[in-house]
Parts: structure tokens; sequence; C-alpha cells
């Protein structure tokens, strides 16, 4: 095949390094403020413990129950407010805004496992809806149940937890 | 045949005699909502599962695009697909219902322009006298693939760019009425370190810059040659990045208009997109629906598109690497001398 080439190399190369060009790249990423992020996590954040505790109160005061006994069943319907909002598909659009304001709380949880389940149901109930549940709530019981190994040590250590 | 290094140049003029474009609710809501052939109202178009849906459009862009080249499924003689889901199986299953010979390709969001280089390529050769090209992409497909489940609440930094769910098709024939495809560019790999998926502009932007100079340096051609030169999805960060390493490299892109088919697709202000669109689809739903209506209605005589495609994958970047990106650049004609 003939080649015809005309005013080949006209334009320079690209001169800049790796690590520049991602100083460079760097400069050019939007400011996200971290202020506002935070008072937002705060606010929903906040706003869900306080909902919490206002179903506790519920039980406490309508159900006789005491504090303890209300604790698990508050725990439940704060999932199950979560999982509904995840069926409706608010849930993520609230996070968009929250950060982790709606991540940390135990409805956050719920929307990993429960968001899971719904996005996998396609490839089955044993291998998709059963084999994904964890696939992000997973890392968060490993490791927290790591985390709660190594208190429990230094518990032991300084002889301070437990009975 | 080849001119220069890494293009090739169209001298028997195949022409692009029918194209169409579907898409999802969200690019109905953009502004090129009236360039669409369809527009479907709801993400999961009554389809049982993401994949599927992803699949339907790419089957009904095909089939308008046939339609709209008013030609016969029968006479197309091959098609050219790819698209973003593993083992491309949007588009194996659409080829499935197509049932003409077909050859799968994998050029990530690259692959819009990919389909049509090769297309042009087996027209121009004299191999086929009408070839199919198309690419699809679903943005509950991709989060589900590359990020996390659709539902799940991660706040998105404004780096990230939104898929778009769509599909856009182009039949290239020997002969015809249509804009002209005059040429493209095949692109290298670069990967200048950026390993963030949430920020594919910046890692795709080196790869656009490269392959626009190829292409000036292969074809002689200067930016003034063309009324408008657009990236695929470089989106709100990657696009100002790419404009800037260009004029550093004193390619004078003040001389047309470049745009970012990404920033076009949405209303970047009102829709909730993060830095603007990405995706197969991106690419190819404005090139094939808004673009050529332009060209053919005399308002654009000639254009560059350039796809740009970050091809990782979510088993590359946990394991820490970082995004090889490509850059595929096609001119389309008004074909009128």
């Amino acid at each position: 095949m003939a080649t015809k080439s005309k005013g080949a190399q006209r334009f320079k190369k690209m001169s800049m390094s790796p690590k520049e060009y991602q100083s460079f790249a760097k400069t050019k990423e939007p400011p996200r403020s971290i202020f506002a992020n935070c008072v937002k996590a705060f606010v929903v954040g906040g706003a869900i413990c306080v909902l919490g505790q206002a179903i506790q109160e519920l039980f406490v005061h309508l159900m006789g129950m005491s504090n303890e006994q209300a604790s698990n069943p508050t725990v439940a319907v704060l999932i199950l407010l979560s999982v509904i909002l995840t069926s409706l598909g608010v849930y993520d659009k609230l996070a968009q805004w929250a950060g982790a304001g709606s991540a940390v709380p135990v409805t956050g949880f719920a929307n990993s496992m429960c968001s899971a389940a719904l996005e996998h149901r396609s490839e089955g109930l044993v291998l998709g809806v059963g084999g994904n549940m964890f696939k992000l709530a997973g890392a968060v019981i490993v490791y927290g149940t790591v985390a709660a190994f190594f208190v429990g040590i230094v518990h032991l250590i300084l002889g301070t937890g437990g009975q | 045949m080849l001119r220069g290094k890494q293009s090739w140049w169209f001298e028997k003029r195949p022409v692009i005699i029918g194209e169409a474009t579907v898409v999802g609710p969200d690019e109905g809501n953009g502004p090129l909502a009236a360039d669409f052939d369809l527009v479907h109202p709801e993400l999961d178009m009554q389809q049982k599962s993401w994949e599927k849906a992803e699949r339907l459009l790419l089957e009904q862009a095909s089939e308008f695009a046939i339609q709209n080249a008013r030609i016969d499924r029968g006479q197309v003689q091959y098609y050219v697909g790819g698209d973003l889901m593993n083992q491309i199986i949007s588009n194996s299953f659409a080829a499935r219902s197509l049932g003409v010979p077909y050859i799968g390709v994998f050029g990530a969001c690259s692959t819009s322009m990919e389909t049509l280089a090769l297309a042009s390529l087996i027209v121009n050769s004299g191999s086929g006298s009408h070839v199919l090209a198309g690419t699809c992409s679903h943005n509950c497909t991709a989060e589900k693939q590359f990020r996390y489940p659709t539902e799940y609440g991660s706040q998105k930094p404004p780096t990230a760019q939104y898929t778009v769910t769509g599909a856009g098709a182009a039949v290239v024939a020997a002969e015809g009425e249509g804009p002209v495809v005059e040429c493209a560019t095949i692109g290298k790999i670069v990967d200048l370190g950026i390993k963030d998926p949430f920020n594919m502009g910046a890692a795709m932007a080196p790869a656009a810059v490269d392959t626009i100079q190829a292409h000036f340096n292969d074809t002689g051609r200067s930016p003034g040659d063309y009324d408008l030169i657009v990236t695929g999805d470089l989106a709100g960060v990657g696009h100002p990045i790419a404009k800037d390493l260009l004029l550093q490299n004193n390619v004078p892109m003040n001389d047309t208009v470049f745009g970012d088919c990404g920033l076009m697709v949405y209303d970047v202000e009102k829709q909730k997109v993060q830095a603007g669109g990405s995706g197969c689809a991106c690419s190819a739903v404005v090139t094939y629906g808004h673009l050529l209506k332009r060209v053919k209605k005399g308002e654009l005589n000639r254009i560059l598109v350039v796809a740009t495609g970050a091809l990782l994958s979510p088993l590359s970047y946990q394991q820490g690497e970082s995004i090889p990106c490509i850059a595929h650049a096609v001119a389309i004609s008004a074909g009128k001398e």
C-alpha cells in the first residue's frame, strides 16, 4: 500500500510526564467542600438518630418496654424504613446529598444489603440474591469483627471490659 | 488506504445512508431530546433485567437504522458492534436477533467511532456494500458492573460521570445519499497514570489529544478544516484539560468549535449527572442523533468525532492499576464538494 504523508509531525508530542500530568489534572478537579459535606452529614445522620430515638420512645411509652427491650425493635423499624426507601429508589438520591450522613447509621447498612439484593435478583435467588447480598456489607462485618477482636484484647490487657 | 502513521483515507467515500438512536428517560429530558428516534420513559423498558433493557435499545436502534436506510435486513452484510458489558453480551445477543455476520469489538466508550471506522474500512475495501455499525450502553448495567448496585447510597464526586442510556447504529454503504465518512484515525493506548475510576475524563483527555494530533499530522488537515470537533465523553473535567493540552502543543483549536458529547447530551447545570455524560452510547447518540442531522441540514459541513474510551475493568482498578485510555477519530462531511 502506498503511503502518502503530508506535513508529518507538525504538532509536538505530549511533553508532560505522568507525574506532571497527574498534578496538572488534580488542579482541574472541581473543588469539593469538606465543610458543607460535614454539615450535611451531621444534619442527616443526626436526623436519622433523632428518628431512631423517637421510635424507641414510642416503644417504651406505648408498648411498656424497657429501654433495653426497645432497642432491637427500634433497629428493625429503621432497617425496614431504609429498605422501603431503597426499594422506592429514594435512598441513593438522599445519599448523594447527605454523604456519610446516610451511610454511617444502620440505615446505610440496610441499604447496602437491600440494593445488592435488588440488583442481583435477575441472577436468581441463590447465586444472585444470596451470593451478592453481602457484596458490600460483607466487608463491614469482616472488619467490624476484626476490630471487635482487637478491642477485646485491649480490654483484656487493661482489665477494663467484660465482667 | 493508509495515510500517515495511523489513519485510513476512504477514497471510495463510503456513505452513512441511515442511522438511528434510541435513548432512556434522562437523555429524553436533555437538550437533544427531539433528535432521537425513540425515547423510553422508563429505565427498565419493561424488561426483566438491566442487561435485557440494554440489549433492547441496541436491537431497536439497529432496526430503525436499517429502516431509515431504506434497505432490507437481508442486505446488511456485516454488523460491527461493541459495548461495555463483560464479553460484550449486549452486542452478541442483539446480533443473534439481527442474524447477520457479526464482528464484535471492544473499545469501551470509543466503540462508536471504532465500529464506524471499521464499517467504513470494510465498505471502502469493497468487502461489503452495506455494513451496520452500532453500540449501546445503559446507566444501570454500567453502574452494576463497574461501580455499585444502582440503589446503593454512595456519594459520587463531582468528577464522576453519568453513563448514557441509549444506543446508536448507522448503515455505511458504498453508494447512496447521506453524510460521507472521509477518513479515520485509530488511536494508541495512552496512560498517564490516573487511577481514579471516578475521574475518567482526566484519564482519557491525553488519549484524545494524542489521536487529534495524530489525525492532523497524518492527514495534513488543521482544526480550521472542521466546523466542529467533538470528543466522546471527556465531560466537564476532561474536556477543558484536553483543550489546554492541545493549545499548549500549539494546535490552533480556536480555529474551530471544540465540543464534547458528554456535555451536549445532558443539561449539566440542571440534570444530576456530575461532570456530564459517558458510556458507549454517549458519542453514538450525539453523533448519529444530533450531529448528522446538522450535517444533513447544511449547518455543519465537516466534523471530526473523537470517541474516547477508558479501557479499565473493575478487576484492574481494584488491583491498583491505572486506566489505559484510547480515542478513535472519524471525519464526516456533508459530501457535497
